[in-house]
């Protein structure tokens, strides 16, 4: 099939300065691809427009990219008005162009968030998410010996909903398609899925305090339920997650020692 | 890429902090809003008094003369005043904040793929309220509190006839059909914000999130439905 593509691209970085955005400046190029099968996954695709690009001298479109089964949560890109494109529950490296029809154009742009600078073209910096990470999103264990995996009991019904919540990839679809550019579902996925577990109970205080604080600092917008992320999510995250995350916060405001 | 990796450097009190994060000032929006819907549920029921009994208004007039003498509804409806405005600065200033966040906007967005209209567009939705409510407040209860209106005597008892006010005011088709649209636009408002609250206080679970959306749709059409249906029985009422 042959299909339109307007793609973004820029070549400076945005800069972020004194919490504020500065573009690097750019914008959407138009190109023709054709000979795509429907059995091409969408990156694949982006790999011949590529490949075409650079027989023909230009600069090759940059994109992130890493596993391309799923799991590593790189291939961010904004596709046709949405996360990851318009099937659900799939990350772009798992979209298929079976689910475009010959003809189509698609536009496909960079995740737009202050909190998410673009490095170049539609890859971004995602680093906010790992500050995040380390301001509370790990349980501390001290050396020892190894202990035994089932020593603590934990409730299946428990476990499962940790391993939901842990599903997620930080891939930052959440962030992208919320109209406040707020990355609660994410946070929240990492909170529960830390504080559920008797292991990570003990810090569960402090660390959704300082998680909710890092992600304040960063510049991500307020949680204002839309549920736009939960339905773009490509693992699914529920909603009931950010839920329990305002309980974990207001608990831990009103009762932790941390001034 | 970013050179200043934001840090938290300064920290404030504890419960400043609580309240200027993210978290915090939406649960002022939801706390404000749940007070707001418990509070036009009451006002309803007060209201359908005027359509439910042909009595000239005598039933209306006097729980309107209770209202407005009461000392704990006194101090109910300073609140009411407090929190609509305390709605409203809030969720201006988080909506602000939260345009912000995203700098630089998508040149092609389908958001009708992920989200509801009214979870999209709850500053519009608010914001005919807000013309609503001046207006109203400048329809009825300014002119009740410092206007003149009318007196009438109920069983060797004066007080204002607030009924025969707002028989006069329904008769302008204009104001009517204003009220109609702002309860249109109140209803959108209310099926977003009503479930949304529970969400924003953490109440998200599968024993009682069901009940809750079900609830929410039967109060965001049957509240706003019965103030919309007082302007528009009256109106018909008077061209009779
Ligand atoms: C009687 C009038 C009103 C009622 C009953 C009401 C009710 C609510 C409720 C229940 C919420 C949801 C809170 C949450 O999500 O946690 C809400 C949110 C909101 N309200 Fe109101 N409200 C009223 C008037 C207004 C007015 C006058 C404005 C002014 C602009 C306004 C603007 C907003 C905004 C911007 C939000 C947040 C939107 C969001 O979370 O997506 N509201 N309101
Ligand atoms: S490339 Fe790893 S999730 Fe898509």
């Amino acid at each position: 099939m042959k299909l339109t593509l307007k793609v973004w691209r820029q070549s400076k970085p945005d800069k972020v300065e004194n919490g504020k955005l500065i573009s690097g400046g750019g914008k959407m190029e138009t190109y023709q691809v054709s000979d795509v099968s429907k059995d091409m996954s969408f990156l694949e695709m982006l790999d011949v427009l590529n490949e075409d690009l650079l027989r023909s001298g230009k600069e090759p479109i940059v994109f992130d990219h890493d596993c391309r089964e799923g799991i590593c949560g790189m291939c961010s890109m904004y596709i046709n008005g949405q996360p990851h494109g318009p099937q659900q529950g799939t990350t772009t490296c798992q979209l298929h162009m079976r689910s475009f029809k010959d003809g189509d154009t698609i536009y496909i742009e960079p995740w737009r968030a202050k909190a998410f600078p673009v490095i170049k073209d539609l890859m971004v910096d995602r680093s906010a998410f790992d500050r995040i990470m380390q301001a509370g999103g790990y349980v501390s264990v001290n050396t020892g010996v190894t202990v035994d995996a089932n020593e603590i009991p934990i409730a299946k019904s428990t476990a499962d909903k940790a391993f939901d919540a842990a599903t997620c990839i930080g891939c930052g679809a959440c962030v992208a398609a919320c109209k406040n550019a707020s990355a609660m579902l994410f946070v929240s996925a990492k909170v529960s899925q830390l504080s559920m577990l008797p292991q990570g109970k003990t810090e569960r205080k402090t660390r959704v305090e300082n998680m909710v604080a890092q992600m304040d600092a960063e510049g991500f917008g307020a949680c204002t339920n839309t549920g736009a992320c939960s339905a773009e999510c490509p693992k699914g995250i529920s909603m009931e997650y950010i839920a329990r995350m305002n309980r974990e916060y207001y608990g831990a405001k009103l009762t932790s020692n941390n001034v | 890429m970013s050179a200043s990796n934001p840090t938290i450097s300064k920290k404030p009190n504890w419960f400043i902090q609580f309240f200027t994060s993210t978290i915090g000032r939406k649960l002022l929006v939801a706390l404000t809003g749940l007070f707001l819907i418990l509070f036009l549920a009451v006002h309803l029921i007060g209201n359908l008094q005027m359509i439910l009994f042909d009595d000239g208004g005598k039933a209306f007039n006097e729980y309107a003369y209770f209202m407005g003498h009461n000392e704990l509804i006194q101090i109910i409806s300073v609140g009411n005043f407090f929190f609509i405005i305390l709605h409203i600065i809030v969720s201006v200033v988080l909506t602000i904040y939260n345009r912000t966040a995203r700098p630089t906007k998508y040149a092609y967005s389908k958001p009708s793929a992920n989200s509801s209209f009214s979870s999209r567009n709850m500053i519009w939705l608010g914001s005919i309220v807000m013309i609503f409510l001046v207006l109203h407040l400048v329809n009825f209860w300014a002119k009740s509190k410092f206007g003149t209106v009318e007196q009438v005597t109920y069983d060797g008892k004066t007080m204002h006839n607030l009924y025969a006010l707002v028989v006069f005011e329904f008769e302008n088709p204009v104001i009517v059909g204003i009220y109609v649209v702002s309860m249109i636009g109140l209803s959108y408002h209310l099926l977003h914000g009503f479930q949304s609250v529970f969400q924003t206080l953490g109440i998200n679970h599968v024993k009682y999130t069901p009940f809750i959306k079900t609830l929410g749709l039967i109060y965001s059409i049957l509240v706003p439905l019965g103030f919309a249906l007082i302007p528009i029985l009256m109106y018909i009422k008077s061209l009779s």
